[in-house]
């Protein structure tokens, strides 16, 4: 069958995302939260306000319409293309993940809506491999978008990665120039492009698709940046400033639009995308 | 007489030496050594073929990196023309790590651009090592897209260990300086060949490297991550590096089977450090010859070919069927 549109499976929150254990201890408060009061706050510390990890399927379902999220390449995985003979062979490491995590690799795309703005929408998770980008991250992350610029809607990527694929050598590397050149024709369509940073975003995924956004959100507190900061120090043999690579020294520096708390996010992108419409979207490029 | 000697190009240094000093010896003392001379020739040609025809990845990172290695400008020395260097970004400063201007090709008329290392140390603290800063990644977009307006193509050397990792590289946006590279030039209306040339070090080779036809000569590398850094991570130990080298499939021909090169470029026997004049010449008949072609393409063509030599690089599979990604035109999804 050849069509246009990408396969549609629901996605429902499933239990087991949801950490065993009555009470979870905040890392930078000591507050003993009541777990499911964290996952009622789309878990933020009631306390301090820090963010807590959010899986993919968390996240979707706290920026998806309710029952709008019709999941895309649901069951596309990862090969051992390389044939990487390393500590641990990568087809090991992907069924542990994949076993571990519920998930096939380190992204979900998808179609939804969010305030009743159609858009597609695509969520790292970093509990799979760290959110490396490999061929599956890119393939998804790439088709998510070229379903956006063919619909004509906003697309809107959830961003984490702790670094490359490095099980898939260069062609991890391929997937910036991939899922990049996909924004260069949605951008040249004038067509919205959302991206929000979080903890972590670094790496390759840094370097292509979370760094154009048209407009760039970052959770707070998020690490964000292009090299490690071990590496920096290791290079550079200087001491880093305070609060390096965090999202409140990006916004110091103009790197990034603004940034969001988790509980403001789903406004923040429908209020927006609503200004991207206001005059009936894209001007006419001949104008 | 050789300043550098890698481990395994001993037993030809030491030949090499043979032969030189029984040379000065049949010429100080006036005597016939021919034969023994003729015999240390033939053992020097088979030592050679020997070690070079049978490289380790890791023996070519090592010649990629080869500290006498020709680099950008000694190429463009003996291939360009009328080469006007431009400088700068026009927002920050002028970053030596990556070199670019206006050169003579031949029959060709092209903007280059590519990261300079240096060959000793004060000049090495001037190139960074060849690892460019935001500035450097944003000369070489500024210089591409005045190369579009007045429909000159591009040729770009990549010769990097990596784009610098720093505290300047990182408030000035090294992230984006790359990112928006990759994004512009998809779209660039001109033909665009990248050769990697040394070393091809993740993010800051790509960051120049989205092109039409991507070359390599014959001992360079390309990769995600240096293998140093991948036997650090994946080995727990950087002296693995031999191992990621080879796990990481860099070398030239893994890179052309896996789509990411069009072409290889030979270097002389012993690595294009050998011979400078030889190296160029090939490299300088290769970049002519894409360049011939691509300005032929109509434009049309010559971007749609250009997204699609990206799209489909990577390999996944779907329930249990494998493919090489494809345009999603292409694919049947729900199969
Ligand atoms: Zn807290």
């Amino acid at each position: 069958m050849f069509e246009k549109k990408p396969k549609l499976t629901s996605t429902k929150t499933k239990k087991r995302d949801i950490p065993s254990g009555l009470w979870v201890k905040c890392d930078d408060c000591d507050e003993m939260i009541y777990n499911q009061e964290l996952i009622a706050n789309l878990k933020v510390c009631p306390k301090c306000d820090r963010h807590f990890p959010m899986t993919a399927r968390e996240r979707i379902s706290a920026l998806a319409d309710m029952g709008t999220f019709q999941e895309t390449n649901a069951n596309m995985t990862s090969v051992d293309m390389l044939k990487f003979t390393g500590m641990a062979a990568y087809t090991e490491r992907l069924k542990t993940y994949q076993r571990q995590t519920q998930l096939n690799d380190a992204v979900i795309t998808g179609l939804c809506q969010i305030r009743g703005h159609p858009v597609t929408l695509g969520v790292m998770d970093f509990t799979f491999l760290g959110a490396s980008m490999g061929s599956v991250v890119g393939e998804k992350i790439t088709a998510v978008i070229e379903s956006a610029t063919e619909r004509a809607i906003p697309s809107i990527i959830v961003a984490a990665s702790g670094g490359a694929r490095m099980y898939e050598g260069i062609l991890s590397l391929m997937q910036m120039a991939k899922t990049s050149a996909a924004l260069a024709r949605h951008a040249k369509e004038r067509l919205p492009y959302i991206a929000v940073l979080t903890h972590p975003t670094t790496a390759g995924v840094m370097a292509s698709f979370a760094s154009l956004g048209d407009v760039i959100m970052a959770e707070p507190k998020a690490l964000i940046g292009f090299a490690g900061p071990r590496v920096i120090k290791e290079t550079t043999q200087q001491e880093l400033p305070d609060g390096f690579q965090t999202s409140e020294f990006m916004l110091e520096h103009g790197l990034i639009d603004i940034i969001v708390h988790r509980k403001e996010l789903r406004d923040a992108i429908s209020k927006t995308l609503q200004y991207f419409a206001a005059n009936g979207g894209r001007k006419s490029k001949a104008a | 007489m050789r300043i550098y000697t890698l481990d395994f190009e001993k037993p030809v240094v030491e030949l090499e030496q043979t032969l030189e000093s029984l040379r000065k010896q049949a010429q100080e003392q006036k005597i016939d050594l021919s034969a023994q001379i003729k015999l240390i020739e033939e053992k020097l040609d088979a030592t050679r073929k020997e070690i070079f025809t049978s490289l380790t990845p890791w023996q070519r990172v090592q010649l990629a990196r080869h500290p006498r290695r020709p680099y950008m400008l000694d190429y463009l020395q003996r291939i360009a023309t009328d080469f006007i260097e431009l400088h700068g970004d026009r927002r920050f400063a002028d970053d030596h790590a990556m070199v670019g201007g206006l050169a003579t090709l031949g029959a060709h008329r092209v903007m280059v651009i590519g990261q300079q290392k240096g060959r000793d140390t004060k000049e090495n603290l001037m190139r960074n090592f060849g690892c460019a800063h935001p500035e450097g990644y944003r000369k070489a977009l500024r210089l591409m897209q005045l190369a579009e307006k007045f429909n000159l193509p591009v040729v770009s050397f990549i010769d990097t260990p990596g784009a610098y990792p720093g505290v300047g590289a990182e408030e000035r946006h090294i992230a984006e300086a790359i990112a928006v590279n990759l994004r512009e030039m998809m779209l660039l209306e001109i033909p665009l060949v990248a050769v990697v040339i040394g070393e091809g070090g993740s993010g800051g080779a790509l960051g120049i490297g989205v092109c039409d036809r991507v070359l390599i000569l014959e001992n360079a590398y390309y990769s995600v991550i240096s293998p140093e850094g991948c036997a650090a991570i994946l080995w727990k130990d950087r002296a693995a590096a031999p191992q990621a080298a080879a796990a990481l499939k860099l070398t030239a021909p893994d890179l052309q089977e896996l789509g990411v090169v069009d072409g290889i470029i030979p270097e002389p026997l012993g690595g294009a450090q050998v011979d400078y004049d030889a190296s160029a010449a090939a490299l300088k008949a290769a970049i002519g010859k894409e360049l011939d072609h691509l300005q032929t393409v109509p434009l049309a063509e010559l971007l749609s070919a250009r997204y699609g030599r990206f799209r489909k690089l990577g390999v996944v599979q779907n329930q249990g069927t494998r493919s090489q990604t494809r345009k999603p035109r292409a694919r049947s999804v729900n199969s």
